[in-house]
């Protein structure tokens, strides 16, 4: 990971600013007339916070014509029925307003996700537009808008532009989508750009590995809303009037279909789908003459694009340039095991200290019981496990051991009982909070950013080590967050995947997932690592390879591994705790668990377990 | 000062109101319980219904022939869509088939339009159910009684199918764990043709129901949608009983509110469903399950 030139920074936005250049010669030849091509830059700006936010974050919101039509009408209320002379004031004034709004309706829609949240964001939008056609139509017109919208006047020093209705109209406008253009770029490269990434690919692993998912999410909506109220905004100063219908659901579906055409995910692709849109609008009504069947040509093509080219036109031409000569898929390269991949730098050093004052508990839990309805998984488990320690929990299927790990980490709340870690009590803390405070687990089911490479998958981890559980550190490159490539290298070369970083996850064989799985917990830098079931599915030969591995990251660290692997748990583990029908059976060395009759009876004797 | 008499006149404009919106929901909450695809569709079902309705009674001049036909036909168009286009997002995140069912739902509005114009249409109320009645406190449209009425049986027979029957039991059982269905040797895919054309089915008989009381246009279905949308949040989605209870609600309010201001009554529903979620994230009657 190299740290980007200040000219790779810059690249993608000279290319847009040349393409807005040449677009006045280039478009209207091919039948854009000056007003369409205002239009798709409107609707283009519109769709860079829609895309951030849906594209880039998963979150698929029906209501950005709330903030489309908060902004245009605190804009254009200001500029004309309270006559406030400066039109860019009265623009930024209104994009204010729909952040304000963004962040009282995030609040509210993003307690909840996936459908739940594109239903409400649907209704919260309506409400706005039911606000402004009556109860606050003293302010907006009602039903007729605002009309009398002034367009700006810039005094460069040497000369005065008068914005008016002919090409200076589309130079303001190019002006305003480059800034968005540019300032989205920043953020989808920034560590907040990787994370909303991840949160779409994996919500529960992206809290897991110590990232506030909520705020987040808020962060983006909040941005999504900005960008759809300054093209509110400007949608009035384009057509010197506020239209009512900017509040409408036909406004929030538009700006949908419009992105899914262009391509998710893209940044460009609302640009392209809004020119398709009001080209094809154009083309169909007027050319053809097909009257309102526009809609229906424009629905039928979009239904077509859903089911079959889900990536979009953007997205269609981006994998068409991407198709090298097929990128051989590799085959799993053996690891070296050979290489002491020790704790190497300054941080891991420092924990190593730590890890030597034996004899004080890292974490103790004290009276731990869980009960769903009248099932008790866990009940009364006292539990303690001293720094630098290797523990393995065994027990049979059903005994309470993965209800117990998650207590362990806050994904699960005890119904009674308390966990205190490294001298703080941590119940009723989040999954997030344990993990900033240095403790987390690998999932028995991997829980990966599946479509992202594994260089990918690690750094999203790490950057929780490096940022905390929430920065907005928008315009921040990635690649100059300090120290963050060096424990990305030495995470990968701890779990022998260096070989391997630039692969998608999917490519992965199955023993490499797994170990990219405990990767992804190490890579949070924790104190304490819980390994659930990390042997779980594997072949024998990736079992001993596996075993090794843990030994490796277990010099400096304090382990606690649940498996049903009894050779690699005795091989391992100092001290062993037997689990039992959710109580704790017995505790003690492996030589002691092995001699024990009640264990014997309970987990060993009479089945065979292999 | 609260006329009383206009208060109750407005109770029962809530009921009727919250009585189709309780049908409608219940639809979209079925489909969306035992399938996981929430149909956006289903605001152009009912407008659906309306028109193929109204297209039958412009042949056979009887109520009962249009209520049918209408019912039959989206039925049969919702099995349609069923087959050759929802039944391959199954497999797909829960955003593509939003997507899908929007695009599907813009074009059946634009069909219709191309077909039947953007000029509304109407269907008279059967002869038995024109006039007034005396309800001795109060006269009120009797068609308007005859819609609760009507709407209370098809609720009812949703009832007794879901709650009575085989398929029932399926569907039911499906909204708890659908793969445990799936493992068990049910053909859940069968069920889910069905429990869709079913759904779509409750909303195109809303529609041609309501086609006496409400003009029939193309865009009728969109306003209807997001008041369904509330219905099913407030009620908790892929809750039978939380549809019916969250309709009946968002009937009263929309109706009572808008005694006292129209331009709020909107507003307050949306209001309604703000505080629903704060308090009951999951709905009144909703459980953490599906959603």
């Amino acid at each position: 990971m190299m740290r980007r030139s200040r000219l790779q920074l810059w690249t993608p936005d000279i290319v847009v600013a040349v393409c807005l250049l040449l677009a006045p010669w280039v478009l209207p030849p091919l039948g854009f007339s000056e007003d369409t091509m205002n239009r798709i830059l409107v609707y283009g700006l519109f769709g860079i916070g829609f895309d951030l936010l849906f594209g880039y974050t998963g979150l698929l919101s029906f209501g950005q014509a709330a903030f489309f039509g908060t902004g245009g009408f605190v804009a254009a209320y200001l500029l004309t029925i309270m006559g406030l002379p400066s039109v860019v004031s009265g623009l930024l004034i209104g994009t204010l307003a729909a952040t304000v709004v963004g962040v009282l309706v995030g609040m509210v829609a993003l307690r909840r996700t996936g459908i739940y949240f594109a239903m409400i964001t649907v209704a919260i939008a309506e409400m706005f537009f039911f606000l402004e056609n009556s109860p606050l139509s003293a302010f907006t017109g009602g039903e007729n808008g605002l009309p009398g919208v002034p367009a700006p006047t810039f005094y460069l020093g040497f000369a005065t532009v008068h914005i008016g209705p002919d090409w200076t109209m589309y130079g303001f406008l190019a002006v305003c989508y480059l800034v968005g253009i540019v300032i989205a770029h920043r953020i989808v490269r920034s560590p907040v750009g990787h994370i909303l990434v991840a949160i779409r690919e994996n919500p529960l692993r992206a809290a897991a590995v110590g990232h506030n998912v909520h705020r987040y999410k808020l962060l983006v909506f909040v941005i999504a809303a900005a960008y759809g109220g300054l093209a509110g905004g400007l949608l009035g100063v384009l057509q010197g009037y506020m239209p009512p219908d900017a509040f409408t659901f036909s406004t929030s579906g538009q700006l949908v279909m419009q992105t899914v055409i262009g391509g998710l995910g893209t940044l460009y692709g609302p640009l392209v789908g809004a020119a398709v849109w009001l080209y094809l609008r154009d083309f169909l009504q007027s050319t053809l003459g097909l009257g309102a069947a526009w809609k229906l040509a424009l629905g039928l093509v979009f239904v077509v694009l859903v089911c079959f080219l889900r990536r979009g036109i953007v997205g269609a031409i981006v994998d068409l340039l991407r198709r090298k000569p097929a990128a051989p898929a590799g085959d799993p390269v053996e690891a070296d095991w050979s290489a002491d991949a020790g704790p190497t730098s300054e941080a891991d050093a420092t924990d190593t200290v730590r890890a030597r004052r034996d004899g004080e508990p890292i974490l103790k839990a004290e009276g731990l019981t869980k009960r769903y309805g009248g099932l008790v998984a866990n009940s009364n488990i006292d539990f303690s496990v001293t720094r630098g320690e290797l523990r393995g929990v065994i027990g049979p299927n059903g005994a309470g051991k993965s209800t117990f790990f998650k207590m362990l980490t806050c994904e699960v709340q005890p119904s009674a009982g308390h966990i205190v870690f490294e001298g703080r009590d941590i119940t009723g803390h989040s999954v997030t909070e344990a993990c900033q405070l240095g403790l987390t687990k690998s999932y028995q089911v991997n829980q990966l950013f599946s479509r992202l490479t594994v260089r990918e998958n690690v750094t999203i981890a790490a950057l929780s080590r490096e940022r905390g559980s929430f920065r907005s550190d928008l315009v921040k490159d990635l690649t100059h967050v300090p120290g963050l490539s060096d424990r990305v290298d030495e995470t990968l070369a701890l779990v022998r995947l260096a070989g391997r970083a630039d692969h998608p996850v999917s490519d992965l064989a199955y023993g490499e997932k797994r170990r990219l799985e405990i990767g992804l917990a190490l890579a949070t830098s924790p104190s304490l690592l819980l390994l659930d079931e990390p042997l779980a599915g594997m072949s024998p030969h990736e079992r001993v390879e596996t075993v090794k591995l843990l030994k490796s990251i277990a010099r400096g660290r304090t382990m606690i591994v649940i498996d049903h692997d009894m050779d690699a748990i005795f091989e391992l583990a100092e001290k062993i705790t037997v689990l039992r029908e959710g109580q704790i059976l017995v505790e003690g060395t492996p030589e002691e668990i092995k001699a024990n009759p009640a264990v014997q009876e309970a987990y060993l004797g009479g089945v065979n377990e292999e | 000062m609260l006329n009383w008499a206009n208060f109750v006149s407005q109770c029962f404009n809530g009921l009727v109101l919250g009585a189709l919106l309780a049908l409608i929901s219940s639809g979209l909450t079925i489909i969306y319980g035992t399938l996981g695809v929430l149909n956006l569709a289903h605001g152009a079902m009912f407008m659906l219904g309306g028109y193929a309705g109204w297209l039958a009674y412009e042949y056979s001049h009887s109520y009962v022939v249009a209520v049918v036909a209408g019912s039959l036909f989206v039925l049969v168009a919702g099995i349609f869509l069923e087959r050759t286009i929802i039944r391959f997002f199954y497999g797909r995140p829960p955003e593509d088939q939003i997507l899908v069912t929007f695009g599907l739902g813009i074009v059946i509005v634009e069909l219709v339009r191309l077909g039947f114009g953007s000029l509304s249409k109407s269907v008279p109320a059967p002869e038995w159910a024109t006039g007034i009645t005396s309800l001795g406190f109060m006269i009120y449209p009797t068609y308007r009684l005859a819609v609760v009425a009507i709407v209370a049986v098809a609720l009812l027979a949703l009832y007794v199918l879901l709650y009575r029957t085989r398929l029932g039991m399926i569907v039911r059982a499906g909204i708890e764990d659908a793969q445990m269905v799936d493992a068990l040797g049910i053909n859940a895919y069968r069920v889910f043709m069905v429990v869709f054309g079913i759904g779509a089915m409750a909303a195109g008989f809303a529609g041609i129901v309501n086609a006496p009381v409400a003009p029939i246009t193309p865009d009728i279905g969109g306003d209807i949608l997001v008041q369904t949308f509330v219905v099913v949040v407030i009620g908790g989605v892929g809750s039978f009983p939380g549809a019916v209870l969250g309709g009946l609600i968002a009937g009263e309010i929309l109706s009572i509110t808008s005694m006292f201001d129209p331009a709020y009554s909107q507003v307050m529903l949306f209001a309604a469903m703000t505080l629903v979620l704060i308090v009951r994230p999951y709905g009144l009657l909703g459980t953490q399950g599906r959603a």
